[in-house]
């Protein structure tokens, strides 16, 4: 099962540290990982996304509230909630036509194309993981050189 | 702007006014380098430094001071190696979840991450081991971080805090107030006494056939002592302990089956894989306690008091789940049953079965039958110990002897490093023990491997004048390991011979204590007398049969009906 997890921590120094190392000391997995400060600055908002069965992310959301840094750990509905995760991919591209065919995929899922290095173009695509492995799927048999995403946010 | 309460003072000086602010009257420790500047100020202030010859030992006592006394103990180390040392007594309070404060100097604030002398980035290394950890980067942060230090180690479910201090921090002066009330807008110790899922509680064992009351280590923290009592007679359910929960309820009591788990009482284990309904209170089903997690639950309905809400549903599921403090949440239970129970029951069918095995095997288990046997030796410390004494172990085969032979019967005067399972743990946690209760016996049932670990206390208790007992139940060998070996390893027997080595009468009179060998219950009888008397630690050396289990046993990775019995 996979879960959104939304926590908002005090922002202060090795809070990152220690959530990470909670779920490396109690078996649990992140899938990924996004964080950023607050409208108020004294908070920072973590989203973690994770596998595991009904029970371990229930344990999981109990042993992240019990941490005396989090403020509040929220798991969120997927249907009930807007959750995206953006993601830049190097494609390798042979001249015109791969160009045209490459950008008319970006088109179908909301991708933004820039010029990448000679030979490759980048695209940009903020969506959900399941649409982001669609379009990597249908970008792949142009070849990926490379790719960077920033892991799930949510609200 | 200078207000009136804001005072110009270094950091050492801070930390001791904040420690004297919570009343602390005695410190466990050792200097060194990067803590010379918070001494200093110790040494101009009325708390009572106790100087140990091993942090991990100051750990320990600071352990046991905080698991009798209920507030926090202190303990000081410097940095690098100190802090190190510090580790493992502070992994052993939280996993029994023992108030703690642990300090810690460290090399100033701009050698911070460059492999500075004595340098260990000990926050991070004690992460997972502490409650909460604090740096303090300047002076005017160490009277808040204290306060927040206290309340944390001592509220909700209790554990180690570690205070690490920048060496600069402790000695530059800056203008610092001394909070009456610290803000934690994500620590909430304490909820409301959850009445819904109380009577539910109630409903649940009122229906029940063949319920028990499973007493955990929360109990003793808490003090339910009396609460717990009152439901067990009124309802009259026997009661089983983890092993951390022994002491919770007096094991001379007729309801009393005494510990279940790996080397419970043979009568408190059969009975329990015959429950319908178990009301555990304060405990986290530990493997140790339970068996297998799945086997132990099954045609099984639980109901779990803890105040930790993550323990709830853990290791075991609950049917009903009553988070809050134990001892409060009892208390309404125990109305609610008043109210519903309109006679005092004096016993049943279930009752009458219950007593029927407890009877057995009381009367059945097979024994060591030497005259110098864990069991004889044990019941003799109980015969001639007082009541309200109070006693520690350490671990290994003694400790599981004292589980199955040594009746804890006034509230909360047993304690043992259960969940780690330090060696080493029950001598300086005597001592700890003895400077929060000096009014009270305090003994340490020993084994020598375990002893040996942190036989230097032994300098501490004779310099600083707290003198404990150590009933050293000494099998000349690592017996635990020794055990394993000839059960589950075909007698391939290695590491575990101590071949009694050091002599230990000759180990205790050379730190000016008492050494007395014991080599039958009447010296050992009188033995145990004389250390009552003593003003220095004794030192009982009992040379037991090195061959002899501890039985009966739960293999690890086994169920409670798997008990294995003396043959």
């Amino acid at each position: 099962m996979w879960a959104i997890l939304s926590i908002r921590v005090e922002n202060k120094p090795g809070i990152l540290f220690k959530v990470t190392h909670l779920f490396r000391a109690r078996n649990f997995n992140i899938d990924s990982i996004s964080v950023g400060v607050m409208e108020n600055p004294e908070f920072s908002k973590m989203t973690i996304t994770t596998v595991g069965t009904e029970k371990q992310i229930a344990q999981i959301v109990k042993q992240l509230d019990k941490m005396i840094d989090t403020i509040e750990v929220k798991r969120l509905d997927e249907k009930e909630s807007v959750y995206k995760e953006l993601v830049l991919f190097r494609i390798k591209s042979n001249g015109e036509s791969d160009n045209t065919e490459i950008s008319k995929l970006a088109s179908t899922y909301g991708a933004k194309i820039h010029n990448g290095q000679e030979g490759s173009l980048i695209a940009e695509l903020t969506s959900t993981p399941d649409k982001i492995k669609a379009f990597e799927e249908s970008i792949k048999p142009f070849g990926i050189l490379d790719s960077a995403r920033t892991g799930v946010t949510a609200l | 702007m200078m207000n009136d309460k804001m005072e110009i003072m270094n950091g050492g000086k801070a930390l001791m006014k904040a420690l004297e602010k919570e009343g602390v009257k005695e410190v466990f420790g050792l200097p060194g380098g990067a803590n010379l500047p918070m001494y200093d100020e110790l040494f101009k202030s009325n708390i009572r430094h106790i100087l140990v010859r091993h942090e991990q030992s100051a750990a320990h006592m600071a352990d046991g001071f905080g698991r009798v006394s209920r507030k926090p103990g202190v303990c000081f180390a410097t940095s690098g190696p100190g802090a190190t040392n510090l580790l493992t007594g502070i992994a052993t309070a939280q996993a029994d979840s023992a108030p703690m404060v642990a300090v810690t100097g460290q090399v100033p604030v701009n050698m911070i991450g460059r492999d500075a002398f004595q340098e260990s980035d000990i926050i991070g290394m004690s992460n997972p081991s502490v409650k909460y950890a604090f740096q303090p980067r300047a002076v005017e942060e160490i009277p808040e971080v204290v306060k927040k230090g206290f309340y944390i180690a001592e509220t909700g479910r209790p554990g180690p805090v570690l205070l690490d201090i920048p060496k600069d921090v402790q000695q530059n002066e800056a203008k610092v107030t001394f909070p009456d009330e610290v803000r934690m807008p994500g620590y909430h110790p304490w909820t409301d006494v959850d009445m819904v899922n109380i009577e539910r509680a109630v409903d649940l064992l009122l229906s029940s056939e063949k319920p028990i009351i499973l007493a955990g280590g929360g109990t003793i923290i808490s003090s339910a002592f009396a609460e717990l009592q009152s439901i067990a007679e009124m309802l009259m359910i026997p009661v089983v302990t983890t092993f951390k929960g022994k002491g919770a309820f007096p094991e001379n009591h007729p309801l009393s089956l005494g510990p279940i788990g790996m080397h419970g009482h043979a009568e408190a284990n059969k009975i329990m894989t015959e429950v319908d309904c178990v009301l555990a209170i304060g405990t986290r089903f530990s493997d140790r306690s339970v068996g297998t997690f799945e086997e132990f639950e099954r045609n099984l309905k639980i109901i779990h008091m803890d105040v930790d809400p993550a323990e709830i549903g853990k290791n075991q599921t609950a049917q009903v789940a009553v988070v809050g403090d134990v001892k409060a949440s009892l208390r309404v239970m125990l109305k609610l049953l008043a109210k519903k129970v309109l006679k005092k029951s004096d016993g049943n069918k279930w009752l009458e079965h219950v007593n029927e095995v407890k009877d057995y095997w009381r009367e059945n288990l097979k024994l060591h039958p030497g005259e110098m046997s864990a069991a004889k030796i044990l019941r003799k410390l109980r015969e001639v110990l007082p009541k309200e004494s109070i006693v520690t172990t350490e671990v290994g085969q003694h400790q599981m002897w004292a589980s199955l032979f040594f009746d804890a019967i006034h509230p909360g005067t047993f304690f043992s490093s259960t969940g780690l399972g330090t060696m080493g743990w029950g001598f300086p946690a005597a001592i700890g023990a003895k400077v929060a209760r000096p009014d009270v016996a305090v003994v340490d049932i020993a084994g020598d491997g375990s002893f040996n670990m942190t036989e230097n206390s032994l300098a501490t208790s004779v310099l600083e004048d707290i003198p404990v007992i150590v009933f050293l139940i000494n099998n000349f060998s690592l017996g635990m390991v020794a055990q394993w070996q000839r059960t589950f390893y075909e007698k391939r027997m290695i590491g575990i011979d101590l071949k009694n080595c050091p002599d230990y009468v000759k180990l205790a009179e050379s730190y000016g204590a008492q050494g007395i060998r014991a080599q039958s219950l009447d010296e050992l009888g009188k033995a145990v007398k004389a250390g009552l008397n003593s003003d220095v630690a004794t030192v009982i050396d009992i040379p037991i049969d090195p061959e002899e289990d501890v039985l009966p046993f739960v293999a690890p990775g086994t169920s409670l009906k798997d008990m294995i019995l003396p043959s």
